[in-house]
């Protein structure tokens, strides 16, 4: 992670920050960021990095192994699980549905937009084109 | 060893005024802890009769089962820094910036000379300026530097930015983070600034009117708070057994802040009547839970 990352992510007071942490990470890996098997900041370095306590790190860092999206070496560090795009994509798949059909649908109704037209729209999509 | 300071049913009292009234908490470490409250809801108070500076009225306060008061072995393990640095101790008028650290190298078992000087620069701070000669924010960085580098195993910090600016703020909350991290100790940090503060902790004691409101994990407050928003009668329907924080109408719409964390069927519920739900802010949540008769 560099510098410019820092920019980006900031950490808001509205949630348990581990879980923004830890919902960071997931995207990095599944948007391919992170790869498999590389190894991820420690729980010191992404305190200092963060401006957070190292417990809140820890935390966010057992959740993960606990998913199976990082593994432990011990008196190496955490690295990313060979798997662990494939599994997160598996979830994201599971919900894709539910997540972003649904409400782009409600939404539309509720915007008196046709279904017909939102399945055109996706069509160009299918071919390749810009809408 | 990790030490525990243990604090049973403490009271004190300034003539007909009382400080603090019947405080039990444990606090050990290493951890970092963050005292917040009001003003006058018996922080320096609290930190006071920690450190030894004050005799409690009635109650105790105990460093690994010894009374810290006017006792010289637990009272070397604790280093109280003062917002202002009014702990930086000199003795007379001449004393510079080198004389308060020559003072704390000699008293403070610990005491690391070369991080001592790295602060020092870090705060631009002139070892030969002479201590009444210095800025209330630059007095403030002394006890910084004292508080950092006495490396006590209690270490604790009054409103200790008083007077910093932002960017020393930020270079004494990175240097509090890496340093714990290298010497992890036990650091109880006061502050009226929860926003910037919140992060570095692990735990949060919470003071209203001189008695203990909350002493919880930071992360698990996070998730603590949530304001409800909706048409009247069903945010009234939804909130009916909870607490409620403070509650607001505009029109026929409603918000209600609630304390209690919500699972995936009160959101559910919630989302079915209608509802909206967002997080709320810590500092937000300590204002709700200390306002009182006057909100």
């Amino acid at each position: 992670m560099n510098q410019s990352t820092k920019e980006v992510l900031m950490f808001d007071e509205r949630s348990p920050i581990y879980r923004q942490i830890a919902d960071t990470i997931r995207s990095e890996v599944l948007n391919g960021t992170l790869r498999a098997n590389e190894q991820v900041m420690s729980t010191n370095q992404y305190a200092a990095f963060y401006r957070i306590n190292p417990a809140t790190a820890a935390k966010a860092f057992a959740e993960l192994v606990e998913e199976g999206v990082l593994y432990k070496q011990r008196g190496r560090g955490m690295f990313v699980s060979p798997d662990a795009r494939e599994q997160l994509r598996a979830r994201h798949r599971e919900r894709f549905f539910t997540d972003v059909v649904d409400p782009m649908v409600e939404r539309a109704r509720s915007l008196d937009i046709p279904l017909e037209q939102i399945i055109t729209r996706i069509e160009h999509h299918r071919d390749g084109d810009r809408p | 060893m990790t030490p525990t300071i243990t604090i049973s049913d403490l009271h004190l009292s300034y003539g007909r005024t009382t400080a603090l009234d019947g405080i039990t908490l444990t606090v050990n470490g290493p951890r970092i802890h963050g005292l917040v409250g009001r003003n006058g809801s018996g922080k320096t108070s609290l930190l006071s009769v920690i450190a030894g500076f004050r005799q409690a009225s009635a109650g105790s306060v105990e460093l690994d089962g010894q009374p810290v008061f006017e006792n010289a072995t637990a009272l070397r393990r604790l280093c109280l820094i003062r917002g202002s640095g009014d702990s930086v101790d000199h003795d007379w008028p001449t004393n510079r910036v080198r004389h308060a650290l020559r003072l704390a190298a000699d008293l403070r078992p610990n005491w690391d000379d070369d991080y001592a000087q790295a602060l020092v620069d870090r705060f631009q701070l002139d070892p030969r300026q002479r201590l009444t000669e210095l800025s209330t924010g630059q007095r403030s960085a002394v006890g910084v530097v004292l508080g950092l580098a006495a490396r006590a195993p209690v270490t604790i910090f009054d409103e200790s930015y008083l007077g910093m600016d932002a960017p020393s703020r930020y270079a004494f909350y990175d240097e509090l983070l890496t340093d714990y991290m290298e010497h992890p100790r036990t650091v109880i940090v006061s502050s009226h600034l929860v926003d910037e503060v919140s992060r570095l902790l692990e735990s949060v004691i919470l003071l209203d009117h001189g008695r203990l409101l909350l002493h919880e994990d930071a992360e698990a407050l996070r998730g603590r708070g949530a304001a409800i928003t909706g048409e009247h009668g069903a945010v009234a329907e939804f909130v009916a057994d909870r607490t409620v924080l403070r509650q607001q109408h505009l029109g026929r719409t409603t918000s209600a802040v609630v304390y209690g964390e919500l699972g995936p069927t009160d959101r559910d519920r919630a989302a079915a009547a209608g509802l909206d739900v967002d997080a709320v802010p810590l500092q937000d949540l300590f204002v709700h839970l200390t306002a009182g008769a006057d909100q």
